[in-house]
């Protein structure tokens, strides 16, 4: 919980690099808090996912109650409250990519990992290699199915494809 | 016979073509910025002088541009709402954020020719008097942003934005914003708070027209990045060349994302109005048809919000006869000229120009409860009849499709999607969530109902008491 008291515990670090990353953001913007999101976007490139520290940092670099931070963290799907696999594959479930096959990319994927296809949410392996969850509409519905691996987007992905994705995944 | 007309993607896919500066300029790039920004000012009869952003404008207004993001309102029109006499700066943002299921356009615009979208901007802003813009693009789209980035950092070292950009004396800034994956910022106040920093809540409207109250309340353009493109091509042929393009109140290009059951899925730019939904899916040169042995199901003609059409569903389309007398012609849903009026007209839309196709082995049940997910999703919560409806409509069709669906969920899902939109909530995804509901329940009613009964039946022969339990209770579980 974020509370008066660890308002001033910063066991968070931010390298150098990501100061500087994080100040050249802020100057885009003639008010600091519209920075805010680019900001948990540069702190979840470095560390994988956003801590509570990590949200005070922030709040005291954009001048803002951490709640305004935290309200964002909880909205949207991409912003992660904890740590996920190294490999986070989202799978494309909506309309076009499930008429090509969406569902059962995704129940293929989970089985051959270990996962339950089932289950509500992103779904981690116990080795915390890799991170499968069904997402919306990644705007590339012509070369369905689609998934992303980490950053990077592959499109008509047959089974075959998606075995040898995961499997360069080391 | 319809065929392909580039304007937009005229390079995009050519060979050799590059993303990068020098082949853009390669191609005649930045030399409408060029124009533009050196437009000498124009004598008006009455001796006063029309400047040159005032000339752009018109240039807009003349050209019949309407916007590409979903709406389809005259960009000319939108710009004429500027406030423009308030003293606050105004802002110009790039609606990237595309995220309506189907629609996959703007990502080729801006991975393979990002150079044209920030020349669009940049006229854009010029004749806006914009000094600072933001491209906000989805948060999925990493590679998206990097390639923009990048595409920013050329224009910056060669004078094409930044201060007195090719000596105009005018100056222009434009950053890259990231959404972080949720739809609801694709819409124009939604973005507007998202980009403060702020939950994307949607704004009332009125007061809050971004014309006069957006980016921290300052007058501010929302353009879809096809438009924005579009504009460049305005500057350079001329509003009047433009309007040529198309057919009359439909002008310019429009590029179509088809996807679903086609042979040949992906992104194809007509005239606007100048091939048929069955020439976009059919013809070769386009999707090719279905695969063998299928016959078409069903097809959502403007992306998942837009109504659904029915294979050999006719509408009475108004039309002029030899003497210019308006007549009533029926028209089979596939000969539909692919335009804004005539899918209007037709009670669906064209919307971000996203066709999906759906062939006979579609279960469309199952089709609409995959849609109504992500509206269950995807609604921001605001508004009670949004958030509760958009929930209840894909709770009742998830028992609709796992085997404990009712007689009467057809009647219920309608009954929901009827007391969502008509000014009950705050924007418009109140209708985009219950458009889908309405249009296929209503067209396929026969098999909601009848999976509805089947299910019944199979619980009664399993003396199961809920087989006729009321309805409408279970459904809010
Ligand atoms: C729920 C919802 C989602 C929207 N998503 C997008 C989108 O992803 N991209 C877009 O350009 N417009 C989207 N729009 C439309 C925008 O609100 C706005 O009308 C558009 O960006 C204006 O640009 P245009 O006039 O150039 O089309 C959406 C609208 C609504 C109601
Ligand atoms: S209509 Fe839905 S998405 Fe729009 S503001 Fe209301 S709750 Fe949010
Ligand atoms: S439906 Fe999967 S990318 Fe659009």
């Amino acid at each position: 919980m974020i509370n008066q008291n660890n308002l001033n515990v910063m066991s968070f670090n931010a390298s150098k690099e990501l100061e500087a990353e994080v100040d050249e953001l802020i100057s885009h913007y003639p008010v600091k808090r519209a920075a805010s999101l680019m900001v948990l976007h540069a702190i979840q490139e470095k560390f994988g996912w956003i801590s509570q520290d990590a949200i005070l940092w922030a709040a005291r670099k954009l001048e803002l109650p951490p709640i305004n931070l935290f309200e964002i963290l909880t909205f949207y799907p991409m912003l992660r409250q904890q740590p996920m696999g190294r490999y986070q594959i989202k799978v494309c479930r909506t309309l076009s990519c499930a008429l090509g096959g969406a569902y059962g990319l995704h129940r293929h994927l989970c089985d051959r990992l270990g996962l339950d296809a089932h289950a509500h949410g992103p779904q981690t392996t116990k080795d915390g290699r890799f991170t499968v969850e069904f997402v919306e509409c990644l705007a590339s519905c012509g070369t369905a199915p689609v998934m992303m691996c980490n950053d990077h987007f592959h499109e008509g992905v047959t089974l075959e494809k998606a075995d040898a994705i995961t499997s360069a995944c080391k | 016979m319809a065929q392909e007309y580039k304007l937009i993607l005229k390079h995009v896919d050519a060979p050799g073509y590059g993303r990068d500066l020098d082949s853009y300029l390669h191609h005649g790039g930045y030399q409408t910025l060029g124009k533009a920004l050196h437009m000498p000012a124009r004598d008006l009869p009455d001796g006063k002088k029309m400047t040159a952003q005032e000339q752009i404008r018109e240039e807009v207004k003349i050209s019949g541009l309407r916007g590409r993001g979903g709406a389809g309102f005259s960009c000319g029109l939108k710009w004429s709402f500027v406030d423009r006499k308030s003293g606050k700066p105004i802002y110009l943002i790039c609606n990237a954020d595309e995220s309506e299921p189907g629609t996959f356009k703007d990502r080729q615009i801006m991975y393979k020719d990002p150079h044209q979208l920030i020349e669009g901007m940049a006229i854009a802003c010029f004749a806006n008097d914009v000094h600072l813009a933001y491209i906000y693009i989805r948060g999925e789209m990493v590679d998206g942003a990097r390639i923009l980035n990048e595409a920013l950092r050329e224009a910056r070292a060669r004078n094409f934005i930044g201060r007195n950009i090719l000596g105009s004396g005018y100056d222009l800034e434009i950053h890259v914003h990231r959404g972080a994956g949720a739809y609801i910022c694709g819409e124009e106040t939604g973005l507007i708070e998202s980009l403060e920093g702020k939950r994307p809540y949607p704004r009332i409207k009125p007061p809050y027209f971004p014309a006069v109250l957006g980016l921290w309340m300052c007058p501010t353009i929302v353009n879809n990045v096809e438009t924005l493109c579009n504009v460049k091509h305005i500057v350079a042929m001329g509003g009047n060349e433009f309007a040529k393009l198309g057919t009359p109140n439909n002008t310019g290009t429009r590029i179509v994302s088809l996807s679903g059951h086609v042979r040949k899925p992906g992104y194809y730019e007509i005239e606007v109005g100048k091939a048929t939904m069955r020439e976009l899916i059919f013809d070769p040169q386009f999707g090719g048809g279905l695969r063998d042995g299928r016959n078409l199901k069903a097809v959502i003609p403007g992306g998942s919000s837009a109504k659904v059409f029915k294979a050999g569903e006719k509408f009475k389309l108004k039309k002029k006869d030899a003497e210019g007398r308006e007549i009533l012609v029926e028209t089979d849903m596939l000969d539909l000229p692919y335009d804004f009026d005539s899918l209007a007209a037709a009670g669906s839309m064209s919307g971000s120009s996203a066709i999906i196709v759906m062939d006979d082995s579609t279960d469309i049940v199952e089709a609409l409860a995959n849609v109504s997910e992500f509206y269950a999703h995807e609604s921001c919560g605001q508004c009670t009849p949004c958030r509760e409806g958009s929930l209840w409509m894909s709770k009742t069709l998830h028992r609709l499709t796992h085997g404990e669906g009712r007689a009467g969920d057809a009647d219920y899902l309608l009954k929901i999607a009827d007391n969502i939109p008509g000014g009950r909530t705050i924007c418009a995804f109140g209708e985009a969530c219950s458009w889908p509901v309405q249009s296929f329940v209503a067209k396929f009613k026969d098999e909601f109902v009848a999976k509805g009964k089947a299910d019944e039946e199979r619980r009664a022969g399993q003396g199961n008491e809920l087989a006729k339990a009321p309805t409408e209770a279970a459904a809010h579980h």
